[in-house]
Order: structure tokens, then sequence, then C-alpha cells
């Protein structure tokens, strides 16, 4: 992204934050599974798969984006 | 004594946040704010500070583009406008953007890129000459600071009623963020922040959609529910119920959506507000530039999915019925707080705290955008030519950092004005007709006839914003001016908004006209690169169809064409 700095990629930082929060949506649907929140279709268990698709798309961001990795 | 939490807390709240909420939502403080700090070391001279270095590739800067549009009147407003008036508040995502955004890149960008503007004022002073960028440079300054409140107060009543927090905690806390980690980095950080939050609002949004049709069963039981909870209404068609005014909700005409939406609304926001401009000015070459605002106009047409669905599910699986914000009673909710309720209905302890970070990132992006653009024209445009014309490149960049606190302050006293105001939406809108619509037709008239005048410029310009301001003083003091000027009393806000910016637009076309006949056109070789004649056309017969800006913008309006017979 960046010719004349060398910064950061953004796209590294977007996959950073899908990663962390993918992990803690992931965790806290498996945590509330045998008695989930008073939520419309919670019987769907949302932030387990949802967590999880956040956990991989932002865990490949940061491994194809993370910083040293020559584009 | 009030204890401290109380300070923060209203009386009521839609959701209670459980730990993994509030960790999420610090997470995304601390980050952007990292982000700023990080940022600061590579905006050290003018062109880092204020256009990001130009060194943005296309993707960077069209989702910024698209980005820096979806704060909270995206996110809010435009869901509560499509619970209030249906899928036809859809056009404001599809007629009414994407054609603009086409146009934007295909004949426009290549303008302002190789001028090597800062600004679409800077645009101005170099076409016309200092009276009309003058006058252009005040009123987008003012109209900034206007939006930028707009931000900060539906950030902190979206706060209030589903966290309880206070509005002025809110306030206070989001502004201060905001402010620190743009004047650090500047463009730099804004852009890396929209992007950042045009991924956390897809993911965070995302979910109300999916869920809310398999609660329903797809779209058919949607439009089942809403036909059985309103009958005698048409909230899912775009274009059939525009035949007549007394048919749709929204009390408009086709023609009015067609030519003041379609052809001068649209096209002023998207191809003269510096706010969403500046994005693309920061873009690599001519090409990316040209690329940027269509690669853009792909994920704006998707965006009705987050925005308008949401609103459309609210009508029918909401238990109660919204009311107008004006009308709200205590134990009631706003149209506006359709968006949230949604989220409360179906989000759970995380993906709930994901839900307020998106909406959070997106007003604290589009208080980012409003700031950044105006710092930029307030340094370049005002500052620099009439206050100090001969300082440093440091000094502005240090100016550029002191006013984006400055303008934060005052846009936190904005912020009040618009609780006293009918609704959201009609505020901006108004502003939206008092400067944006006749901008487009002087930037436009500038860029492809060579003989208008500089005079003519800005007698054009000033004549469209007074006419304006009259038409919806007019209108709003007085409703047999609604007739008038709308061609029908029932004509709604949004409706009336329209066509005053249709008017304004035409007022400031004639004017200028008018005023161009009558005085002296400037000669060819001051306008060489300024003007459509005079500026010699990029080829890219080198480069492949896949690589070009026209053939993605025809593939652009041909999906738009298809999503209009759809939802016909």
């Amino acid at each position: 992204m960046t010719e004349k700095h060398h910064i950061i990629p953004v796209w590294f930082f977007v996959g950073l934050l899908l990663f962390i929060y993918g992990i803690l949506i992931f965790v806290s649907g498996l945590m509330e599974w045998s008695h989930p929140a008073e939520t419309v279709l919670a019987n769907l268990h949302a932030s387990v798969w949802w967590g999880g698709l956040l956990i991989v798309l932002g865990g490949v961001y940061c491994l194809m984006f993370r910083p040293g990795k020559s584009s | 004594m009030i204890p401290l939490p109380a300070m923060f807390l209203a009386t009521t709240r839609l959701v209670r946040l459980s730990a993994v909420d509030l960790a999420i939502i610090a997470i995304y403080f601390v980050l952007v704010l990292a982000i700023g700090f990080y940022l600061k070391r590579f905006a050290n001279t003018g062109e880092d500070f204020f256009l990001a270095g130009r060194e943005m590739t296309a993707w960077v800067a069209g989702l910024a583009f698209v980005s820096a549009n979806l704060g909270s009147l995206e996110l809010l407003g435009w869901a509560g406008n499509a619970y209030q008036y249906g899928i036809m508040a859809g056009h404001w995502y599809w007629i009414g953007a994407i054609p603009a955004m086409v146009f934007l890149g295909l004949v426009m960008m290549p303008f302002y890129y190789i001028s090597k503007t800062h600004s679409v004022p800077g645009y101005l002073k170099l076409r016309y000459g200092t009276e009309a960028s003058a006058l252009s440079a005040i009123t987008f300054a003012f109209m900034t600071i206007l939006m930028s409140g707009v931000n900060m107060y539906a950030m902190a009543v979206v706060m209030e009623v589903v966290l309880g927090w206070n509005l002025h905690f809110s306030i206070i806390v989001s502004s201060l963020t905001v402010g620190v980690y743009v004047a650090a980095g500047g463009l730099f950080s804004a852009i890396f922040n929209e992007v950042l939050q045009f991924f956390l609002i897809w993911f965070g949004a995302l979910l109300i959609p999916i869920l809310g049709l398999v609660e329903t069963g797809g779209w058919s039981g949607m439009v089942a529910r809403i036909h059985q909870n309103f009958p005698g209404q048409d909230f899912t068609h775009m274009w059939a119920p525009m035949s007549s005014v007394d048919k749709n909700p929204m009390g408009i005409y086709w023609v009015a959506i067609v030519f003041g939406l379609g052809a001068v609304q649209s096209m002023g926001y998207w191809t003269t507000d510096f706010l969403v401009v500046q994005r693309v000015l920061s873009a690599k070459d001519v090409r990316s530039a040209k690329l940027a605002p269509i690669i853009g106009s792909f994920f704006k047409m998707a965006v009705p999915l987050i925005v308008i669905l949401p609103g459309l599910l609210g009508r029918a699986v909401l238990p109660f019925h919204l009311v107008p914000g004006n009308q709200a009673q205590p134990g009631q909710f706003k149209y506006d707080d359709v968006l949230p309720l949604m989220l409360a209905r179906y989000c759970g302890p995380g993906l709930m705290g994901l839900g307020i970070t998106a909406l959070v990132a997106g007003f604290m992006a589009g208080m980012a955008g409003n700031v950044s653009a105006f710092a930029t024209v307030w340094t370049y445009d005002i500052y620099r030519p009439y206050l100090r014309k001969d300082a440093t490149d440091a000094h502005y960049v240090s100016m550029g950092r002191w006013c984006t606190m400055i303008g934060l302050f005052v846009s936190i006293g904005t912020a009040y004005l618009v609780q006293y105001n009918k609704s959201m939406m009609d505020y901006v809108q108004a502003l939206f007709g008092f400067f944006i619509a006749p901008l487009f037709g002087t930037v436009l008239l500038g860029m492809l006839w060579k003989r208008v005048t500089r005079m003519a410029g800005f007698w054009g310009l000033l004549a469209g914003v007074v006419s304006s301001v009259t038409i919806f003083l007019l209108m709003k003091f007085d409703e047999r001016w609604v007739s008038v000027f709308a061609l029908s009393p029932l004509a709604q806000p949004l409706a009336q908004a329209m066509w005053q910016a249709l008017w304004s637009c035409v007022t400031c076309v004639v004017v200028t006209v008018l005023v161009t006949l009558v005085t002296e056109p400037r000669p060819d070789q001051e306008l060489v690169g300024l003007v459509y004649s005079l500026t010699e056309k990029a080829h890219e017969e080198h480069v492949s169809w896949l690589h070009r800006p026209l053939f993605w913008g025809i593939l652009a309006l041909a999906l738009l064409v298809i999503l209009q017979i759809i939802f016909w």
C-alpha cells in the first residue's frame, strides 16, 4: 500500500482486530452454549459460528499482510 | 451527592453489556489510538498529513471513500428511513449514489487529480479564482462542523438508548479519541480507521439481516408479515408506488428521484463533497484515483443489505410500532432506534459488543472524516490564502493538528443543536441542499465549459446557495410553499430536500450561464488541465480491459439496472 513510507499495511490491522474479536466471540459462544442469552434465535448459537468465521478471516489477513513480509 | 457511575447512566437501556462486550469496545478504542500514534511518525509534511502522502492503492482509497460516508447517517438514519418509508429509502444507495460514483471516477477525477489540488475549493481557486473558492471553503467548513455534530449526537443517542450511557459522556469520550488520532496521523489515521470501520460494520451488522430473514422465513415471509402488520401500504417496492405521490409513504413522484436525487443531489454529494473526494485524492496515480470510486460503488450497492433490510425487518418482526422522533413519548421508540433494537433482538454477549463497536466505529469514522476534511480546507483554503501566506510547510501541518482539535470542540457545541431538530436526516438533508447541489453546478460547468468566467462561477454559486436557503425556509415555515416547490402538499421532508436541491442547482446553472454571457472569459492557456476540452486525455489502450476503469464503471451501472428491475 505504501511506497514512499514503509507503513504496516492496513489489512494487517484489520486481520488483527477480526482475529482477536473472533476468539472473544467464539469463546463467549461456547461458554453460553448450555444457557444461551435471551435473544431471538439463540438456539442457532450464532456467536460460535460467527466467531469462528472471524478467527479464520482475521488469521488469513494477519498471515498475508504481517509486518516484514515482502509483497 | 450522585455516585460517579450514575452520572454516566440514563434511567433506561435496551441491553446490559457483558464483560466480553466491554472488552471488545475497549480493544477498539485502544487499537485506533495505537494506530494514530503509530502513524504520527509518517505524517510530517503537508502532503502526508492532509493527503496521506498520495500513495494509497485504489482498494484502500475506494474503501475509505465509501466508509467516510458510512457514519451515523447511514447506520441509524437510513435504517430509520427504511422503517419509515420502506425499501424506497434504498434509492439513496442505488440511483442516488452509483451513477454519481461512476461519473466521479470516469469524468471528474482526472481533473481533480491532474490539477494536483488538495481540495475541491482548491480546484475552484484554480478554475475560477478566489471569490468562488472562498465562498465554497467557508460554506464547506461550516457544513462539515455541523455534520460532525450530527455524528456525535447520533452516537450519543445510541449509547443512551442501548447502553444507558449519559449523552454528554459519550460525546466527550468519542470526540476526544477522534481528535487525538486524527491530530496525530492526519489523513493517514482517518483512512486507516475508515478501512477498519468498513470491516467492523459489515461483520457487526450482517448478522441482523441474516437472522432476521431466518426468523421471517426469507424475503417473501418478511413481505407477508409487513403486509399483515401494515395493510394497505406498499413498503417493499422501489419504483411502482411512485407513479403517484399519494401511493407511497414518502409522498414523492418518480421525477424527483430521477432528477432531484439521481441527477443533482447525489451528483453534488459524491462528486463535490470534499469529505469523500479527499479520500480519492490520496490515491497513488490517476488510474487508481479513477478506479477508487468505482470500486467503492460496488460496496455501496451492497450496503442496503445491512442498513435498509434491518429497517424493513423491523416493520416485520418488532411487536410495537416506532414513531417519528418528535412524537416519541416516554416508553416509545423512534424510527432511528430501529437498528439498535434489531441488534438487541438477535445479538447476545460478544456479538452485541461487536455490533455496538461497529456503530461506534461508524460514528467515529464519520467524525474523523469531517474533522480531517475541515482541517484541510481551513488550513489550505482559508488560513493560507487569507491569513498567513508564506509560512513553512511544518507550520501548516501544525495548524492542521490544532484546528483538528478546535474543530472538534466547535462541533461538540453543534451536536446539541441537533436535539431540537425534527429528525437527524431532515437536518442533514437541509445542509446538503444549501451547499452541495449548487456547488455541483459550479464545478461541473467549470470542468465542461471553458467559456464560464470567474465572476460567473462566484455569482452562480452564491445564487444557488441563497435560493436553497430561501426555499428551505419558505417550506419550513409555511406549508403552502411545499406545494409550490415540491409539486405536492404530501411531499415529506426527504422529498422536499430533493426538490430544494434541484431548484438550487438550476438557479446556479442559470445565473452562471447568464453572467458568463456578459463577462470576459479567461485565456485558454490558463485553463489547461482544468477544463475538459483543454486537457489531454489519458490513453489506456495498453492496459488490459480488466484494469480499465471504464469496464468496471459500465459493469457497476449494469448491476444497478438489474437491481432496479428486481425490486421494481
